[in-house]
């Protein structure tokens, strides 16, 4: 055993870089550990699903949609309705990764009271999580922006940016979902979260139809969400259609949306586990 | 009933499985909205496709050289979908939940009733849901004209029946699961149903070879015999939909109840 | 022990904590001298974990004073942190990942180097008596595993605290006196304990010191043969009636102890000898479906302090 005498130990001399902890890397590190185990099944969910529906969508319902209207925004539907997926790929994995996971460590397993009884402060556990689910996002979107490359839909070189753009977007989201859910008592309210925020801005942000088909009442809540932004620079990349300032714009809002959220989740956070 | 059942081949019971759907009533009664917000999503679709797709696509084949627009294309395979989709969650999850966590049927059984009282309980509580499911997205495409027949009150037991093939079957796979993760390989399973049946484009967008893969798919039959019923497009054909769901229900029933007197009675 | 001129490693003075209108610790001096073994007694509600909460810096007090290793919380919370082991109430470990993973995630959590930590983890999980399950995933390990490695966990910064919220809460009698063993070893290399408990034989042989708590207040203190000796009798006797109520009876045996307890179930007289006083109520004509002598515990003094069993 290591823990030979300290009887009357130095009582005031903090111990040197244990004192400050091992900060939120420590924090991702152990969600990496997890992930580890698991990681085959969310291939299927992060992988396998997007490609499923930009083939059902993009392949099929095109078909019916370029022989219809000649394609939408100008191009062939599978050509629009590609960077529409990707961004809500990237939207669903980082809502996947900040829902359960965060209401199991402060609930469930309650593996967050451990890390804030180590010299971690409630930022680290925040920021360190995010930080794993960045690099979920990351892969999940690269992977399907290359396989999405391979089948013919980007156009422009500039399309490469596209990934790192739909894991702004991603991880804007990931931020506030993450702060819903340290408020939530019960799981119930994720399953809202999912049905009612998730699902709709998957399905009405530009996706798989341009915002101006929707009523008119609408449209400016599609304009307000991150999701819309995130969606039109990554078509405006892939499709190689690049306004610069359109794009500044765009990439500004969704940037706030992010660093709001990560305040918001640390301060929600914090009043939830310091009491 | 329970005479009949008596002699067919399936697993013991008491004819007692309403009991357990009344327990599933009372516990409903707490987490309604969880499960009302269920009816939303089909919705949801709905708009997105019909409003919003809908106008990009313009009119349909729906059959045997039928046009129609695209909404109405659409309606009756959300309807069978969201059918599937409802079975399948409530059948799984919940199931699975009850079984390795809540540890509900033990206690079930340590009572008169037997497996099979907690198979048909348990698939008649989906099906129950599914049932108000179904009333009211028919009423909600009805109110956005995606309804043309009279014959679409039919779908009303047609849903039923969907939801029965797929949620005997996804009670029973549910009782091979070991960790929440298998839920992905069910993902797997539902979701190129959920979007390959004939669901959002006619079966005559496939090249020939993969028609018949896609009408050997019990959603493929589900969303068929729907949308016949909402166009009014009644066939002897409705007969090989029934007919091919009716014996998923019963085969996936009684492989249920089974699994649950291995698991629990041994 | 508790005198001397060493700083003390806990030193609270007026502590307070509120939570909205509810009162649960209600201005409390305690001082936890180094190498001790520090008991908190008292039943559920008492405030003992909102205590440790505040000690173990992940709840801000109130009111009054509160040093640790002679910093303040307020202002030195994870520099305290990083020298306290916590086992909390409830468990926190991960149950996905194996036992060793477990250690090695958490030593992270203090920055202690990755090949330190691991060599720790290998001492540790030889102390937990878990070195052979070291690579088994933690969920259907059992309880007294899972407080084993929660121990194990928390002595991965070789802390010179050691905090126990209730650590043999749920245990079956033969996993705790396994826990208690490693307890015991702990304290002889010099750890300072401090527990929390509900359980008065716990607090008997883990405790070279306790206050009682009860409502929030520290109601007695001292080692805990020195709180039998002030609060109780040498010896209880226990009396089963055949009746409804026991109070009913008081009258039959009175003068016979110095005390007379009424529970539920039986009447407890506090005597200085048991046989003696048994003989004597006996030739009262009172007849005891059965009759009982026992050693005064700390649940007697809890029962004497505030006139309530310590479990309910």
């Amino acid at each position: 055993m290591a823990v030979e005498d300290r009887v009357g130990a130095d009582v005031d001399v903090p111990v040197g870089p244990v004192a400050r902890g091992g900060g939120w890397p420590a924090v991702t590190a152990h969600w990496f550990v997890r992930y580890r185990r698991m990681w085959f099944g969310t291939a299927v969910s992060s992988f396998l699903a997007p490609l499923l529906y930009l083939v059902g969508m993009g392949w099929g319902l095109g078909r019916l949609v370029d022989d219809g209207a000649g394609g939408a925004g100008g191009v062939p539907y599978l050509l629009f309705v590609a960077p529409g997926v990707l961004a809500a790929t990237a939207l669903q994995v980082a809502a996947g990764e900040t829902t359960f996971s965060v209401m199991g460590s402060i609930k469930w397993d309650r593996t967050y009271h451990g890390m804030l009884s180590t010299p971690l402060a409630p930022v680290d556990v925040v920021v360190g999580h995010l930080v794993f689910v960045l690099v979920r996002v990351a892969l999940a979107s690269s992977v399907f922006l290359a396989v999405a490359a391979a089948l013919g839909t980007v156009r422009s070189w500039w399309g490469v940016l596209a990934a790192p753009v739909a894991v702004l977007g991603g991880m804007a989201f990931a931020a506030w979902c993450y702060a819903y859910t340290a408020r939530l008592e019960t799981d119930r309210g994720i399953t809202v979260l999912l049905r009612f925020v998730v699902m709709p801005l998957s399905l009405f942000s530009g996706t798989f139809f341009p915002v101006d088909q929707l009523p008119v009442w609408l449209q400016p809540v599609a304009w307000a969400t991150p999701l819309w932004h995130t969606v039109e620079v990554c078509r405006a990349l892939t499709l190689g259609v690049v306004e610069p300032w359109a794009v500044v714009g765009h990439l500004a809002f969704v940037t706030l949306w992010l660093v709001a959220g990560v305040v918001v989740a640390v301060r929600v956070l914090t009043r939830r586990m310091v009491v | 009933m329970a005479r009949l059942a008596d002699v067919l081949p399936v697993p013991a019971g008491a004819g007692m499985a309403r009991t357990l759907v009344e327990r599933n009533y009372r516990s409903f009664r707490r987490t309604w909205t969880i499960i009302v917000s269920g009816f939303f999503e089909p919705v949801f679709y709905l708009f997105a496709m019909g409003v919003g797709v809908g106008a990009l696509v313009g009119d349909v084949d729906a059959g045997d050289g039928r046009l129609v627009p695209y909404a109405v294309f659409v309606a009756p395979a959300l309807l069978a979908a969201s059918a599937m989709n409802g079975a399948v969650f409530d059948s799984t999850t919940n199931v699975f939940f009850k079984l390795k966590y809540a540890k509900l049927y033990d206690s079930v059984l340590a009572t008169p009733l037997g497996p099979r009282d907690v198979a048909v309980g348990e698939i008649t509580w989906a099906l129950l849901r599914g049932l108000v499911y179904a009333a009211a997205f028919l009423l909600v495409a009805t109110l956005a004209g995606a309804v043309t027949s009279w014959w679409a009150v039919l779908t009303l037991p047609a849903a039923t029946l969907v939801g029965w093939a797929f949620a005997s079957v996804g009670m029973a796979v549910a009782t091979y699961m070991r960790t929440w993760a298998d839920f992905d390989w069910l993902q797997l399973a539902i979701l190129p149903m959920f979007l390959f049946s004939a669901t959002f484009f006619p079966l005559s967008a496939y090249p020939a070879a993969v028609q018949g893969v896609v009408q050997a798919t019990p959603l493929y039959h589900g969303v068929a015999m729907i949308r016949d019923l909402m166009l009014g497009q009644v066939t002897g054909g409705m007969a090989v939909h029934v007919g091919y769901l009716a014996v998923m229900g019963a085969v996936g029933t009684v492989w249920t109840g089974r699994r649950i007197e291995r698991l629990l009675l041994r | 022990m508790t005198a001397g001129a060493a700083a003390p490693m806990i030193r609270a003075r007026g502590l307070v904590k509120e939570f909205g209108s509810f009162t649960a610790v209600d201005g409390i001096d305690v001082d936890v001298m180094p190498g001790e073994a520090f008991g908190f007694l008292g039943p559920n509600g008492a405030g003992k974990s909102s205590t440790m909460r505040m000690i173990g810096c992940v709840s801000p007090p109130t009111a009054g004073e509160l040093t640790v290793l002679g910093m303040d919380p307020r202002t030195h919370g994870a520099a305290i942190r990083a020298r306290l082991g916590v086992v909390p109430q409830r468990d926190t470990l991960d149950e996905e990942l194996t036992v060793e993973e477990n250690i090695w995630v958490y030593g992270r959590y203090f920055g202690i180097p990755r090949a330190e930590v691991r060599r720790r983890a290998a001492e540790l999980l030889d102390f937990a008596q878990l070195a052979d399950r070291a690579g088994s995933v933690v969920e259907p390990l059992s309880g007294g595993m899972k407080r084993r490695l929660t121990i194990a966990r928390g002595l991965v910064n070789s802390p010179s605290i050691l905090l126990l919220d209730e650590p043999t809460t749920g245990l079956d009698p033969q996993a705790r006196h396994v826990l208690w063993d490693r307890l015991f070893r702990l304290k002889r290399e010099g750890v300072t304990l401090v527990l929390t408990t509900h359980y008065m034989d716990e607090a008997e042989q883990l405790c070279d010191r306790l206050v009682v708590m009860d409502h929030g207040r520290i109601v007695a203190e001292g080692s805990p043969r020195s709180l039998i000796a002030e609060h109780s009798t040498r010896e209880v006797l226990e009396l089963r009636l055949d009746t409804l109520d026991h109070a009913e009876h008081v009258g039959a045996v009175e003068g016979v102890a110095e005390r007379v307890e009424v529970l539920p179930d039986r009447l407890l007289l506090y005597v200085d000898d048991g046989e003696r006083a048994q003989s004597e109520v006996v030739r009262r004509g009172v007849e005891p479906v059965s009759a009982l002598v026992r050693r005064s515990t700390l649940e007697d003094v809890f029962l004497h302090l505030t006139g309530r069993t310590l479990v309910d």
